[in-house]
């Protein structure tokens, strides 16, 4: 009784070393790949940390800025002053150029608005006459403390952070105005409504009226 | 073995011919058999979309040779195309036609191809990537339109930001990833010209070229004909059937009108290139000008319109779910209604979101042309009060003009057609508006007006009223307040027939 196995003809030996052989060099193969994911992973650490420069940068945007005399705004005048932006390259040219609003209301308080209409980012223009600010995209309308008049901003003017150092002026830039990480943000309450809950004004909206030269920034 | 009986070109064809091998697949493409029905001028409109591609390509690089990517420059680069480099400004001009006129074929396209039923089986897929080459077309003439870098760029990208800045809990690293910095700056620029340049076309060529692989591969769409069914299990032996039972081989037969039409769009992109010029740059992109009116460019004015329209408190939710909503309905379309009918006789639903969108675009790019809800910044010092509006009136009323201008009242309402339309024209107020309602409504404001009180003293805010009251036609008395004259009359109208007392007998 012969119980070995007939050995394999010549054909099934070579399809089966055929199969080793080929299971030999699959393996190799992804030896190739993990090598080269491995790379590519290696590689795209810096790719992905040079592409979210911007983001990891942030803290470095704002910086406090000089922007004249504080005894060079008048009393219930309005001024367009500009500055140059803080945060800049040699190649910006013109377009580090910001202008600014600074209020100085009757009192000698002082409130600094950001160019940008609350809606979309337009610059918006004083007129001294009517005491109001215009845009001339979709015709957002503020008074002359900033609040929203009329139009479709769902706010009143972004206000910069502001102090006064011996005798000068100075506001915190650096960043593009925007409604930043709220979806939304109430308009400033008028003086019989209550102020904001304390949650929403990190971002404050409006512009600190008991409180002169210590406004909270919207800008940041 | 060359034979030398050959005319030279024919020995260097062949001697190519035998090392890249590609006189087969090329016949296999050109020669296939198309439906004879698809031979049609409905037809044309993808080529010509991929022939303005090739012209913007060639265009854009020629653009590139002198263009200079930075902030500081770039306005400058562009004025020295369009007047010092001999005919830099037409192939500016060529460039900036041409992206008009490939948004519109590209949307031609788009129409034609969801009203002849061309997204339905087996071509979704081809449908799929024609969503997302639509959407780099459009972002293509975005960041063209900054690559201009003029003021309507420079406030174009903050608008682009303040609705990025929306998105909630991201909004805000987004918006310095987009600026490339806190700001818009030289970092803006360089990463809009990167994506301009490099990345949008690169990927944009990618997806046409895979677009155009399905077309050849799965054949051009027939004619939809009412009641032919498309059926997945049925379909392809119908289509392969036809094509060759009732079939032409695409080149000549098709081809010849893809080609008259593309040469007469090309035609078209250089004749407005030459009639018209080149797009801007208008002021230079300097922040502190702001005395500027920023517009988007004109395929863009329908986003500006409905921004202008929304009610501020469904702003946001409409500006970051709509467009996401209307890609997925657009993706999801030939995956929901992949068979069926193809016909636009048995797709009423289809012909009229087709004929709404269209109006609609029509609409609200007109009114973003005239934009009727932007104060005209400078009617109150250009736009003079008629004559007939200040004729026989008192020199309190007149004065009551001066307030109107000073005030920038104009701004927003117009008198005898000047002026802003943001308010209503104001020829005729009076007729509306009784007295205490004119000043109720100059020092609250209300209905969108903004409350003039802290604005105005007393004596201005009477002369304006007075000189508002003089405002109706010859033939229309001013609105009064029934409720005032009964008072001055101690209670009974002059000409009322209620004779007090007296009504009584009067009835027996």
């Amino acid at each position: 009784m012969d119980e070995k196995l007939p050995p394999p003809n010549p054909e099934e030996q070579e399809q089966r070393l055929e199969q080793e052989r080929v299971t030999r060099r699959t393996f190799l193969m992804n030896v190739g790949i993990g090598l080269n994911a491995l790379v590519v992973l290696a590689l795209a650490t810096p790719v992905v940390g040079y592409l979210l420069g911007p983001v990891l940068r942030r803290k470095n945007y704002r910086d406090w800025v000089t922007i004249g005399n504080a005894s060079d705004f008048m009393p219930g005048e309005t001024t367009l002053i500009t500055y140059r932006n803080p945060f800049q390259e040699p190649w910006d040219g013109e377009t580090a150029n910001i202008p600014a609003y600074v209020r100085c209301s009757e009192d000698g308080k002082y409130t600094v608005f950001a160019i940008n209409c609350a809606h979309l980012g337009c610059p918006v223009r004083w007129f001294s006459e009517s005491q109001l600010f215009m845009c001339p995209c979709h015709g957002g309308i503020y008074y002359a403390d900033g609040s929203r008049a009329s139009g479709p901003p769902e706010r009143g003017l972004f206000t910069y952070e502001m102090k006064v150092e011996n005798g000068k002026l100075m506001i915190r830039a650096g960043q593009l105005p925007t409604l930043r990480n709220r979806a939304s943000a109430a308009p400033c309450p008028s003086a019989g409504e209550p102020k904001a809950p304390a949650v929403v004004t990190r971002i404050e909206s409006c512009p600190s009226t008991d409180r002169p030269g210590t406004s909270a920034s919207t800008i940041g | 073995m060359p034979e030398y009986g050959q005319a030279w070109y024919k020995r260097l064809y062949d001697w190519l011919e035998r090392r890249l091998q590609l006189e087969g697949p090329i016949k296999d493409a050109v020669l296939h058999p198309v439906p004879k029905s698809t031979a049609s001028w409905w037809y044309v409109f993808g080529s010509a979309s991929l022939v303005l591609l090739i012209l913007q390509i060639v265009t854009g690089i020629l653009l590139g040779l002198v263009y200079a990517p930075t902030a500081a420059d770039a306005w400058t680069s562009l004025q020295v195309l369009n007047h010092q480099l001999p005919l830099g400004w037409f192939l500016r001009a060529m460039h900036g036609w041409g992206s008009n006129f490939m948004v519109a074929v590209v949307l031609i396209h788009m129409a034609q191809v969801f009203l002849f039923g061309a997204y339905k089986f087996p071509r979704e897929f081809t449908w799929i990537l024609g969503v997302f080459m639509l959407l780099m077309t459009l972002g293509m003439a975005f960041t063209g339109q900054v690559l201009r870098f003029d003021q309507d760029a420079y406030w174009g990208l903050g608008i682009g930001a303040s609705i990025v800045g929306r998105i909630p809990l991201v909004g805000g690293q987004l918006v310095d990833l987009m600026l490339g910095g806190p700001i818009i700056n030289g970092a803006t620029l360089t990463r809009f010209f990167a994506l301009h340049v490099f990345i949008i076309p690169g990927t944009l060529l990618a997806f046409t070229a895979l677009h155009v692989w399905m077309v050849l591969k799965l054949g051009i769409n027939e004619w939809p004909m009412p009641g032919r069914i498309v059926r997945r299990e049925t379909y392809i032996r119908d289509y392969n059937h036809l094509a060759h039972t009732d079939g032409i081989p695409f080149v000549p037969g098709a081809v010849w009108k893809d080609l008259v039409f593309s040469a007469a769009v090309i035609f078209a992109v250089a004749f407005c290139a030459g009639m018209f010029g080149p797009f801007g740059p208008k002021g230079v992109p300097d922040p502190t000008i702001i005395n500027t009116v920023p517009k988007p460019d004109f395929f863009f004015l329908w986003i500006y319109t409905i921004l202008s329209f929304l009610p501020p408190d469904m702003e946001t939710p409409f500006i970051l779910i709509a467009p996401v909503v209307g890609v997925i309905i657009l993706v999801a379309l030939p995956l929901v209604a992949g068979v069926g009918e193809k016909s636009w006789w048995r797709r009423p639903v289809a012909v009229f979101s087709v004929m709404f969108i269209a109006i609609c675009f029509g609409v609200f790019t007109q009114l973003g042309t005239t934009t009727p809800w932007s104060p005209y910044m400078n009617a109150w010092s250009g736009a003079p009060v008629p004559v007939q509006f200040l004729e026989r009136r008192t020199p309190l009323e007149r004065q009551g003009a001066n307030v109107l201008q000073e005030k920038q009242c104009r701004n927003c309402h117009a008198l005898g057609g000047l002026g802003g339309e943001r308010g209503p024209a104001l020829d005729s107020v009076a007729t509306r508006l009784t007295e205490d309602q004119l000043i109720r409504q100059v020092l609250l404001g209300g209905g969108n007006m903004p409350a003039y009180g802290s604005a105005l003293s007393p004596a201005e805010t009477t002369a304006l009223v007075r000189f508002l009251e003089t405002l109706h036609p010859h033939y229309q008395p001013p609105a009064s307040d029934a409720s005032r004259q009964v008072v001055g009359q101690a209670g009974v109208p002059a000409n009322s027939t209620v004779q007090r007392g007296g009504g009584q007998a009067a009835v027996h």
